[in-house]
């Protein structure tokens, strides 16, 4: 990298003395169905998003494998004991404006304005040139900008309720193909009582002209956020993805259980980005969402090429494992992440490479940043079956350890069952030394300073792979997750 | 009949029977033990700690006990041929679980030092015995310990009296040996006090081509400043079933080598829990593992860093032939406060063949920020350059390959502090990757 | 500029400083030399403040001020420089980010702007080339990979864009061959202005050949024992340190 480009990456990073700054609430009418969770409560949502047939079974399908499930009790987390009758499964913020006679694709103005706030323009004119948004609010796609230029290109991007109405054929094949309905106790919640989410087609051959990226927000009290997100990219196809998300201060927790499902074809290449910032609870621990994910990626055809990017900052507890089925020879996956802990918050995040085509290679780096009394984990698991032959994976996970009270751990699994794949794993567990705080101080950077400096160079190898407009968020928001910390 | 099922049965028709032929410090702790290991049952893979070896298929086949204590005719000197020429160790003799009283070695131990019968030393110095017994294999969490417990009735004692040193290390053999299929519970107790030094060698044999299941529960104290380096070697048979269990608590300033070799087996699966209590205490844990048909090895691993100022290492190497299947497990956990920790840990390993299997799974658990901590574990396959490049030079490629893994699992002999020991598992370990001796020397079970 | 009375300190409870004096004033150079152990590093860590060292006895002030109150990032701020001798590696932390951070750190200090990015761009590349050294390097993180020399020659560009009004080269001639020296010291020689002021300290007169001091100091356990003209750093390096010893009654 030139010096110009090396400056442009980084002269950004302005570490402002600022709090979770998305913790406002939108005044919008909402409509919310009932607390609880039933059969009926999951048939009631099927019909408010007229569903057809099939995909009411898939629900109801899935509600009775949940309902014999139990919690997964295997990660390092202390999770707080979840009513999920307490909990509303389907809040809407767009019905009212809809049912006062606006237009379709009217927008209420508060709605529009929460999205301004956060910095996510819905005028396609004053967005961020490039980039196409899916905003999702509580259970319901807001709006989807740029849809014609994509729709130019044949690429599809909507949210899945629309993509199940108009490319009905397309959602059933590949909804549940990656991550099956009784695949987890969250999965199998989530495909019950799903609400919104985006779906993403991109055609053989083509190159997405703009990055994509959905933006979710929860917004309503007492509500769960239960999205979907469905990728394919056919052949040759190429998609860069993004995610973010943030959700108002709440003192109570708020449920958010995702599943993202992407299946790559063959020499199609997906990269999907996620800065994750829901609201972590206050400095005492309270409140906070419960960000419990499925996230899993089938690399389906030869050749193709998957690639999970997350800066996790967020979250009261974060139990998210964005995987990688490398089905397909020669394909290829990463998996790069960021995890920052502050105060009492938890994260169990990691990865599985499930290695099954012949001569497949999979990439992992973790950097684990633990502050305050914050339980930070990385769990990993690098499967080789049989028949993946001159199969190979390199691991190296990192964990930065900022005060005495919080807690780094590694847990790698490794099953290797062919002898000619080569499964590499590293791990470290350091602190910012005082030689490297004192030679900043020399040069005149504040201790303050010279920790975020030296965070975000620890981090560097994982935040190169964002986008650069989402790196540069990264990058503050690790500067202010990490605030206060050293004394 | 779920496995657990016929201990149960067992224990309630022959509890009698049992603490009739043990002693009392051994009896006081059974009934508890009974209960736990009624409320707990054996362990599923679900549990984390067992999820590579099914301990209810090893629990279910039933197998015969020497509850009686019938004396088995042995000549333990004949049956046991592997010895380690030019290692002059005081050699001791422990057949299925039974101490051999009448099999002493000549040499004379320092004053106070007692290696003897725990069901002897239990009965004639019980306040020592009960002290120590079972306060490091707590019955309570764990079905293994549960079930030792109720059902051992002897095994080893060894006492090293506060800085005392034996020079010479102590050799204890223990001895499968039955003309059905058997199933041995042995309970080992180690004491060094504080200031003791002493170095003990373990071996695992089999004599009889027969199915043998054997629990071990071992409880090792090592004191303040006191230094122990044990040596665990297995050369069983493949009709050898081991599950052991060794809990090491040092405290401060003390140094702990572990060394656990499994050159021939069956299953084995060994769980190893080192708590590391006062600071400045080390421990060194080393492992090798050389199988192949069907043999299953799953070393399940804890050091528990209480203290500041303490250091680990642990590294571990597997080489896997034919269908293998190899487990490695090894938690490090730094708890808060444990400032100053330095904590490596290394599993190495090689799948020979397209059906072995590895699997890997170091972790670090760590609560204290000043540390110094790392894991790595590999699973590959030989150097391909390194093996072109001896056959460049003239070696065959089998033998290359032999040079290779030897080189690979070298390493972890390196460790081995007792010279005449090492150079005899360069020895036996070369015999093994050469595939010549599938059992040990002398015998003929495996053939 | 610089005026040190009776300094005492200690590291890890050990006493290395015992009564040291030193003033350096305005466009002044001196050279401290001394063997290994005499306390030549414990006075540049005690100067710009690193928190290993505790003072226990003495004073510091620079152009009037109580250096001792201040901390090391205002010490910086205030015009004082370090060249280490080890200088420490950090990782993922680019040149670019980490001097313009530096840079900015100070202006504020001084009550000024920030200095607007492509300025700090022309800014860098002029004084990269006063040591001559390459835009790669300065892309990579800081010091992570870099030979010796490149370490040195990294603590003099981080110079020459600080502008300090005090610079200590805390041997910053060990481990340079000739050629590498050479750049180094030209590269220092070029950022002397009247107004600026050093402290060398070295073993050897070698540096002392390019970097021509004022006034030459000789450190022996922990008090500057001998102070004279160049001449006393070419006989040490003819005579050694014995004869100083022995007029010194040591």
């Amino acid at each position: 990298m030139g010096e110009s480009a090396a400056l442009e990456n980084e002269l950004v990073r302005e570490v402002a003395a600022k709090k979770y700054e998305y913790g406002f609430t939108t005044d919008v009418e909402t409509d919310v169905i009932e607390k609880g969770l039933s059969e009926d409560v999951v048939r009631l949502i099927s019909a408010k998003k007229e569903e057809p047939d099939w995909l009411l079974d898939f629900r109801l399908k899935a509600f009775r494998r949940w309902q014999g499930m139990s919690w997964p009790s295997w990660g390092h987390l202390q999770l707080p004991e979840i009513d999920y009758q307490a909990i509303s499964y389907y809040a809407d913020p767009t019905a009212k404006a809809r049912g006062k006679g606006k237009a379709e694709g009217e927008i209420d103005p508060e709605l529009m304005k929460t999205f301004d706030k956060l910095g996510i323009p819905l005028e396609e004119r004053m967005a961020l040139s490039g980039t196409a948004v899916d905003a999702v609010m509580d259970s319901v796609s807001v709006k989807t900008t740029f849809r014609e230029r994509l729709r130019e290109k044949g690429v599809i991007f909507c949210s899945i309720s629309e993509a199940v109405k108009n490319h009905p054929d397309l959602v059933r094949k590949y909804l549940g193909s990656v991550v099956p309905i009784g695949d987890n106790y969250f999965a199998a919640l989530n495909s019950a009582v799903f609400s919104d989410g985006s779906f993403v087609y991109i055609p053989q051959g083509v190159r997405c002209p703009m990055e994509l990226s959905t933006y979710f927000r929860i917004n309503a009290r007492g509500t769960g956020q239960f999205e979907r997100t469905l990728i394919v990219c056919d052949s040759g196809g190429y998609v860069s993805y993004l995610e973010g998300c943030t959700a108002p201060m709440r003192d109570e927790n708020q449920l958010h259980a995702a599943v993202v499902e992407i299946a790559v074809m063959e020499n199609a290449e997906v990269k999907y980005s996620t800065v994750q910032n829901w609201y972590p609870g206050d400095s005492e621990g309270k409140g906070g969402v419960l960000n419990l994910v499925t996230k899993r990626g089938h690399l389906i055809g030869a050749g193709s090429r998957l690639s999970w990017t997350q800066v996790e900052t967020g979250s009261a507890i974060t139990w998210k494992y964005p995987s990688c089925i490398l089905s397909g020879d020669n394909s290829q996956a990463e998996f790069y992440s960021v995890a920052v802990t502050n105060h009492f918050q938890q994260a169990d995040t990691g990865t599985k490479m499930i290695h099954i085509g012949k001569n497949t290679t999979s990439t992992i780096i973790s950097k684990g940043i633990s502050a305050g009394r914050s339980q930070n984990s990385y769990r990993g698991l690098v499967k080789v079956l049989p028949g993946a032959e001159g199969a190979r994976n390199y691991s190296s996970c990192d964990s930065l350890l900022l005060g005495s009270h919080c807690g780094a751990h590694t847990f790698p699994y490794l099953d290797v069952q062919n002898d000619t794949a080569v499964v590499e794993h590293e791990a470290t567990t350091s602190k910012i030394s005082e030689d490297q705080l004192f030679y900043c101080n020399q040069r005149g950077i504040g201790t303050e300073d010279a920790v975020g400096l030296i965070v975000n160079g620890y981090a560097r190898d994982v935040l190169n792979k964002l986008p650069m407009e989402f790196a540069v968020e990264a990058q503050k928001l690790l500067g202010v997750s990490l605030e206060g910390t050293v004394g | 009949m779920s496995a657990e099922q016929q201990y149960i049965s067992l224990y309630e028709e022959c509890r009698e029977l049992i603490a009739q032929h043990s002693a009392g410090v051994m009896n006081d702790l059974r009934d508890e033990a009974f209960g736990d290991f009624c409320r707990l049952g054996l362990p599923t893979r679900k549990v984390e700690r067992y999820k590579y070896t099914d301990l209810a298929e090893v629990f279910a086949p039933n197998y015969g006990l020497n509850l009686q204590r019938l004396d088995i005719p042995v000549n333990p000197y004949k049956s046991f041929t592997c010895n380690v020429p030019n290692l002059s160790t005081a050699l001791y003799f422990v057949v299925n679980d039974q101490f051999r009283q009448q099999d002493l070695p000549a040499c004379a131990m320092p004053d106070g030092v007692v290696v003897t019968s725990l069901a002897k030393a239990a009965a004639e110095m019980p306040e020592l015995v009960a002290a120590h017994y079972g306060k490091l294999a707590p019955t309570r969490k764990d079905a293994l310990n549960a079930l030792n417990t109720m059902l051992a009735q002897d095994g080893l004692f060894v006492y090293i009296p506060r800085n005392t040193i034996v020079p010479r290390p102590i050799q204890v053999v223990n001895i499968l040996r039955a003309d059905v299929d058997l199933m041995v519970n042995r309970r080992v107790l180690v004491v060094l006090e504080e200031g003791a030094q002493a170095k003990l060698l373990f071996c695992d044999h089999a004599a009889d081509n027969r199915q043998f299941l054997c629990t071990q529960v071992c409880e090792v104290f090592v004191g303040e400043n006191a230094g122990l380096e044990l040596y665990e070697l297995e050369e069983t048979h493949v009709g050898s079933r081991r599950v052991a269990n060794m809990y090491v608590d040092a405290a401060a300033n003390a140094s702990v080598t572990l060394d656990s070799i499994t050159l021939h087996n069956g299953l084995s699966r060994n769980r190893t829990d080192v708590s590391l209590l006062g600071e400045g205490a080390e421990v060194r844990m080393y492992g090798c593992v050389v199988v192949d048909k069907q043999q299953r090895v799953d070393n399940n691993t804890l050091i528990d860093h209480r203290a500041a100022h303490c250091q680990s290492t642990e590294l571990y190497k597997y080489v896997l032939d034919d269908s293998a299947v190899g487990a490695f497990a090894g938690r490090v956990l730094v708890r808060e406060g444990a400032q100053k920790t330095v904590s490596n840990e290394v599993n190495a390993n090689l799948c020979a063949t397209r059906t072995a299997r590895m699997y890997s799974q170091p972790m670090l658990e760590i609560y204290a920020d000043d540390v110094k901590c790392s894991h790595g574990s590999t699973v590959g396959q030989l150097n391909e350059q390194a093996l072109f490049y001896m056959r460049q030079r003239g070696i065959s490629e089998q033998e290359a390959r032999m040079l290779l893994k030897y080189a690979f699992v070298g390493e972890v002999l390196e460790s081995i502090k007792l010279e005449p020991l090492r150079d005899r598992l360069r020895y036996l370990t070369e015999k093994r990757l050469r595939g010549e001796l599938s059992a040990c020397e002398g015998c003929k079970i495996c053939r | 500029m610089l005026e040190i009375k009776d300094l005492h300190a200690s590291v890890n409870g050990k006493e290395i400083l015992k009564g040291l004096s030193l003033t350096i004033r305005d466009g002044e150079i001196h050279a401290l030399m001394g063997q290994n152990g005499a306390g030549k590093s414990t006075l540049s860590n005690v100067i710009v403040g690193n928190p290993a060292y505790e003072v226990t006895q003495g004073v510091i002030t620079f152009n009037g001020k109580n250096l001792l109150e201040m901390k090391p990032e205002e010490r910086s701020h205030e015009g004082i420089f370090l060249s280490f001798q080890q200088p420490v590696e950090i990782p993922g932390v680019s040149m670019v980010n980490f001097m313009r951070a530096a840079l900015n750190a100070k202006r504020k200090y001084l009550g000024m702007e920030p200095m607007p990015g492509g300025e700090f761009l022309k800014t860098m590349r002029e004084k990269r080339a006063t040591v001559a050294m390459d835009s790669k390097l300065a892309s990579r993180s800081v010091n992570e990979g870099f030979s010796g020399g490149e370490k040195k020659r990294n603590e003099i560009f981080q110079m020459a864009m600080l502008e300090p009004k005090f610079s200590i080269l805390d041997e910053t001639d060990s481990g340079l061959d000739v050629d590498a020296l050479r750049i180094v010291a030209e590269g220092f020689n070029k950022l002397r202005t009247k107004e600026t002021s050093a402290l060398v300290i070295t073993h050897y007169q070698r540096l002392l050949d390019y970097i021509k001091p004022d006034i030459v100091h000789v450190l022996i356990d922990g008090r500057i024992v001998k102070t004279g003209g160049p001449e006393l750093a070419t006989d040490i390096e003819r005579r050694g340190f014995d004869w100083i010893r022995q007029e010194a009654g040591l």
